[in-house]
């Protein structure tokens, strides 16, 4: 347990120092709301409108462009060998590798979100379930992400592969997520998402450790 | 399972296959024509689409190969994984352009279906989005394939994407449903009624027998190219180092 401590308070803080990427990621996300902001037009209400779904979008894109550092760093500078060979379950240091993940790249957005919601005028009765979707849909943006940095782990570089691979894996994350986002709390379709959402979150949270476990394996023999 | 070890051998495989190529292509072509007949001359157009109904002859059973393809495809992984067979692995990997294609196949036919009876190319259908995810599935997987060097672990990994993917497929499935119906009103005529008749009945299933065969009919030449190729890589490896071998002497 201790070492599992160990690896995510390790991974937190390396992101966090110089080199790591947390500060990069949230700088994406700000950058994705900017971006569809210019590209909109300054039609307040429109933007308005779309601002919840914009910043789902922003959120998952800025986890996707971080997954292909959650083994690789590790696999550089040779610590991968010693977490393979020395754990006893691999499942679990890939499950807390994941929630370090979570904590160093989702965490940041999600407190980044109300400031951004400010800038794409997002009513005020909706930044409550975009935040409770956020913080309850990213780990497992996170989780799924897992597998896919696991996969293409002993290749040069993997950024597009990584893309292509875990997009249609997070569509139903997107939906459910996206769906409480845009609901009001109290309406039928936000508790039903949001339980959809936590289930789905759970389900990629028994199947990603097990399946990241059996990749870094096939990758390191 | 002594069917499956018996296959495990690539020669006696090549035997198998090349006896039971020449059965499965003609039953392909003998269903495939039959059907067509059936579904082009010999059944009715029906009260509420007209004529495009016939698209359906094609349309469905493709879509229904979409999904066929991939569950084989996660079973052979399965297999190829667990088990270390090698041919599994061959045949998961030679599956997914396959099943890629069918699904383009159902896109395709499906949105040819889709502008006289929506009056759009594409709708965002939940069945249409959902079997447009399905070809990013299949496209992730042959990419993984593609990407990863050697042969053995490309296996391993793919297989496991094969695994993540299909165990997926439910969920990735029900959501697109959820947010089809949230998201749109229910105003578009539903592609196939609740029953169908006898007369239509026929042509669907000559054509899906079709769809299946040529499928096998398609498959088991790609595997035996697959080997054929994997044989002379290994020979240009011998050769190769043996050349080495002689220059450093």
């Amino acid at each position: 347990m201790s070492a599992l401590g160990a690896i995510i308070a390790r991974d937190i803080r390396l992101a966090f120092r110089a080199g790591g990427g947390a500060a990069q990621g949230v700088t994406f996300f700000a950058l994705t709301g900017v971006m569809f902001a210019l590209a909109v037009g300054p039609d307040i209400a429109l933007i308005s409108k779309i601002a919840g779904p914009v910043l789902w979008t922003g959120a998952l894109l800025a986890t996707q462009i971080s997954l292909d550092q959650i083994w690789r760093a590790d696999r550089e500078d040779g610590s991968l060998d010693v977490l393979v060979e020395t754990s006893d379950m691999l499942a679990l240091t890939a499950l807390a590798k994941a929630f370090a993940h979570w904590a160093a790249t989702a965490l940041p957005l999600i407190i980044a979100t109300p400031i951004l919601g400010v800038m794409l005028n997002l009513p005020a009765e909706a930044y409550a379930p975009l935040a409770i979707s956020l913080a309850i849909g990213t780990p497992g943006l996170s989780l799924i992400g897992c597998i896919a940095g696991a996969l293409v782990v002993s290749l040069p570089r993997a950024h597009l592969l990584i893309a292509i691979i875990v997009s249609p894996l997070y569509v139903p994350i997107l939906i459910f997520g996206s769906g409480a986002a845009m609901s009001d709390v109290g309406a039928p379709q936000y508790g039903a998402n949001l339980m959809l959402l936590g289930a789905t979150v759970l389900f990629a949270a028994i199947l990603s450790p097990l399946a990241s476990a059996a990749a870094l394996r096939s990758n390191l023999d | 399972m002594n069917l499956l070890n018996d296959l495990a051998n690539p020669v006696r495989f090549e035997r198998y296959a090349r006896m039971i190529f020449p059965a499965v292509l003609g039953f392909a072509l003998l269903t495939g024509a039959a059907g067509l007949y059936f579904a082009l001359f010999n059944s009715p157009a029906d009260y509420q689409q007209g004529e495009a109904v016939r698209i359906m002859y094609v349309h469905v059973p493709a879509a229904w190969m979409s999904m066929f393809c991939y569950s084989v495809m996660a079973g052979a992984s399965a297999v190829g994984f667990i088990w270390k067979h090698p041919l599994a692995d061959v045949a998961a990997k030679e599956t997914a352009p396959l099943g890629a294609g069918f699904t383009i196949l159902a896109l395709f036919t499906g949105s040819l279906w889709g502008k006289p009876m929506w009056g759009a190319w594409w709708v965002w259908d939940a069945r249409l989005t959902s079997v447009l995810v399905l070809l990013f599935l299949y496209l992730g997987y042959m990419a993984l394939w593609r990407a990863i060097p050697d042969k053995a672990r490309a296996a391993r990994l793919a297989a496991i994407l094969a695994i993540v993917g299909f165990v997926n497929v439910p969920v990735i499935k029900f959501s697109v449903e959820w947010w089809n119906s949230l998201h749109q009103p229910a105003s578009i005529i539903r592609a196939d009624g609740p029953t169908i008749d006898g007369a239509m009945l026929t042509p669907l299933l000559l054509m899906i027998a079709a769809y299946m065969s040529a499928y096998v009919a398609m498959l088991l030449p790609s595997i035996r190219n697959e080997l054929t190729a994997r044989r002379l890589a290994r020979l240009q490896f011998v050769d190769e180092t043996r050349a080495a071998e002689l220059v450093e002497q």
